[in-house]
């Protein structure tokens, strides 16, 4: 699985709260078999002017000038950030794989949706969460400053500022150590193998109709 | 020994372990799976030569993509015309042969929606722990189990471990004392507590539904009401176990039967939050203040009673709340202070997980019968939630009773709920929707989805614009 250790890269500012999981990535994306290709979709119908259509070649697609993902200055972005309650709606995955697709390694909000998060942390995207009015400065800081970026190191847990200011953020233990280390959750979890059989044969023999049998 | 609400119990009859890192590793009874986010969890499966932990512990059904046209659906999985959707089907029946799944086929006789056919064939059963990956899996807590919806890397944990590591939420309880007024629904109930808590209200939480208005809903309902749960932020939804449940599991395909029956049923009768159990939030609301809703915006959290108007964003305090907002009116077309009443549609949605059963089906014809649909509706769907709900909807002969007023009676899907089959919104138009979420393009590219409850959807119908269902005289 995908690591993130530090991220030094361009921000762009999405001004809008609730973004939600079908604004990311809209569902008739959903349609693929594949986990990769879906950068070039990620915002569609704010990013194109027409409508997208899965699998389609979006190379010619007329683009929508007032996105602000579009603007030249904010080419390359690899920091997002956002307002509260990003991420929101559905439990598609799709949604970070979209995100990491594009390149975005990191995403800034006051909030995030649960599920979201935990797809986010499986992908190796960090996602930080800082108080609305810090994320509100660093909004007019972005916007006033053409090739804002921003330096994060999850080890330390700080925030570098192009003015050498530093920001620190909170993050739960188990988040951080999968994504420093890159963790495949399934394996950790097999290493556990003898104890889920234990559950497993205890569970059984105390509610054993939730183990059924073969059914007509 | 402390108080513990039905939340804690459920965490705690399925913990397998904590973990150093804070973390826990929950045991999960069953697992659905759809078309839509299980291919790449298979493939992975497939790629570390994986197979799953215990394939009786799932089931799987094809529902986002399928078409609902009787014409398409007669030729089977061929029948879909879309070739991407068909490769994703075909992808789901491949994949469930292979690893040796469960599965009900498009053209199985038990076939639906998977959060319609988990109650129905009697799998969902209360005090499990149930996962799909499908945020509306909060569905299934409506009888008394864990039910939350997960992504697609977790759906291969699932299948590979039969575990979900997971950190446990808080308790929520929300009470809705009192009675519901008549043509008051759950589906106006969970609206209007979204209205109040707003779309993060509840993240973080695991909610509780409890109080009279909520134990005096049918188990139908509180499927609606859990269904919805996500919307409010809350990953699951709960309603405690009463005879209500136990009535409505008895003697489904898949519930225990004989000796088991009377043993789960004894265990059932625990699963309900001790009566001094605390919670980490409460909420209270007042069936009796409760009217239809209508959802005028962007979000679920944007609803108003039908008797009122949309809002005006300029009284609002904070600004990215208005930007919010103001947003929202402009996708939608609408002015601020126009009464919900005014809103002309273009087309009607009854179906989805959150209201296709019987009883919401019932609910539409009993406001249809007798009427047309009105000349500006362009098409008005109702598509059950499972052939299941189709025949005993046929057997009571809705399925004429909306034929004959102008409405097309589909095959089970997940339909116009959200626009991955051939069941769409043009752009600019409104839609009366039972479905669950009205996010901008849901239905189709820039659709205008209205949140409703069936009754609601119906009336509108008929009347072209909404109504107050409370205020007409039905049959």
């Amino acid at each position: 699985m995908k690591k993130f250790i530090e991220e030094d890269g361009l921000v762009l500012p999405l001004d809008r709260a609730n973004v939600d999981t079908d604004y990311i990535i809209p569902k008739q994306f959903l349609k693929s078999i594949k986990r990769t290709g879906f950068g070039k979709n990620l915002f569609d119908e704010a990013r194109y002017l027409d409508k997208g259509l899965p699998d389609a070649d979006c190379s010619g697609r007329p683009l929508n000038p007032d996105f602000v993902m579009n603007m030249p200055r904010y080419q390359g972005a690899s920091i997002l950030l956002a307002r509260e309650n990003f991420g929101c709606g559905s439990s598609r995955e799709h949604a970070p794989w979209a995100l990491d697709d594009y390149g975005f390694r990191c995403v800034i909000a006051p909030s995030f949706a649960d599920i979201f998060f935990n797809n986010c942390v499986k992908n190796g995207i960090l996602l930080i969460v800082l108080e609305e009015k810090i994320v509100s400065v660093l909004f007019e800081e972005t916007s006033a400053t053409e090739g804002y970026r921003l330096a994060v190191d999850l080890q330390a847990q700080t925030i570098t500022k192009p003015d050498g200011g530093q920001l620190s953020f909170e993050i739960e233990d188990s988040r951080k150590n999968v994504l420093l280390n890159g963790l495949d959750d399934i394996s950790l979890t097999l290493q556990s193998k003898a104890e889920i059989q234990e559950f497993e044969s205890q569970w059984r023999e105390k509610s054993p109709w939730l183990f059924p049998q073969a059914n007509s | 020994m402390a108080a513990k609400t039905l939340y804690d119990k459920l965490w705690e009859s399925h913990l397998v372990k904590n973990q150093d890192d804070g973390t826990s590793l929950v045991y999960i009874d069953l697992h659905f799976l759809h078309e839509v986010t299980s291919p790449q969890a298979f493939e992975g499966l497939r790629l570390a030569a994986r197979k799953p932990w215990r394939a009786d512990a799932n089931m799987a059904t094809p529902d986002h993509n399928v078409p609902t046209t009787l014409d398409e659906r007669s030729r089977g999985v061929e029948g879909i015309r879309d070739l991407v959707s068909k490769i994703q089907v075909k992808s789901l029946d491949s994949n469930c042969l292979e690893f040796g799944i469960d599965e009900f086929q498009i053209d199985d006789p038990r076939h639906g929606i998977v959060h319609v056919i988990g109650p129905e064939q009697g799998r969902t059963l209360p005090g499990m722990t149930i996962v799909c990956g499908d945020s509306h899996t909060s569905t299934h807590g409506a009888l008394g189990a864990l039910a939350h919806g997960i992504g697609t890397s977790e759906v291969e944990h699932v299948l590979a471990t039969q575990c979900l590591v997971q950190k446990k939420a808080k308790n929520m309880l929300v009470r809705v004392d009192g009675q519901l007024n008549p043509g008051v629904t759950a589906k106006d109930v969970v609206l209007a507590i979204i209205g109040k808590i707003g779309t993060a209200g509840g993240t973080g939480y695991t909610i509780e539904f409890g109080g009279e208005a909520i134990q005096s809903l049918s188990i139908e309902g509180r499927m609606t009401v859990c269904n919805m749960a996500i919307e409010a932020g809350a990953r699951a939804g709960l309603v405690a176990v009463d005879e209500l449940t136990i009535e409505y599991v008895k003697g489904r395909p898949f519930a225990p039967s004989g000796e088991l029956w009377e043993k789960s049923v004894e265990a059932w009768k625990d699963l309900v939050s001790d009566a001094d159990a605390s919670f980490d939030a409460v909420v209270e609301l007042e069936a009796a203040e409760i009217a239809p809703q209508v959802s005028w915006g962007t979000s679920p959290e944007m609803v108003a009673p039908v008797t009122g108007a949309v809002p005006d964003p300029a009284n609002m305090a904070n600004e990215s709340k208005r930007n919010n907002y103001l947003q929202a009116l402009k996708y939608m077309g609408l002015e601020p202070n126009t009464p919900i009443q005014s809103i002309m549609l273009d087309r009607v949605f009854i179906g989805s997980c959150t209201n296709s059963r019987i009883e919401d089906l019932r609910a539409a014809a009993a406001v249809v019968k007798g009427r047309k649909v009105a000349d500006n509706i362009k098409e008005a769907l109702v598509v059950p939630g499972s052939q299941l709900v189709k025949a005993q909807a046929e057997l009571e002969g809705l399925d004429r009773i909306f034929t004959e007023a102008g409405l097309q009676w589909r095959e089970p899907g997940c339909s116009m709920c959200l626009a991955m089959n051939a069941d769409q919104l043009g752009d600019g138009e409104h839609c009366a929707s039972t479905s669950n979420r009205n996010f901008e393009g849901r239905q189709g590219f820039g659709g205008r989805t209205h949140l409703v409850s069936p009754a609601m959807a119906a009336a509108a119908a008929v009347h072209g614009h909404f109504v107050d269902v409370r205020e007409l005289a039905l049959h």
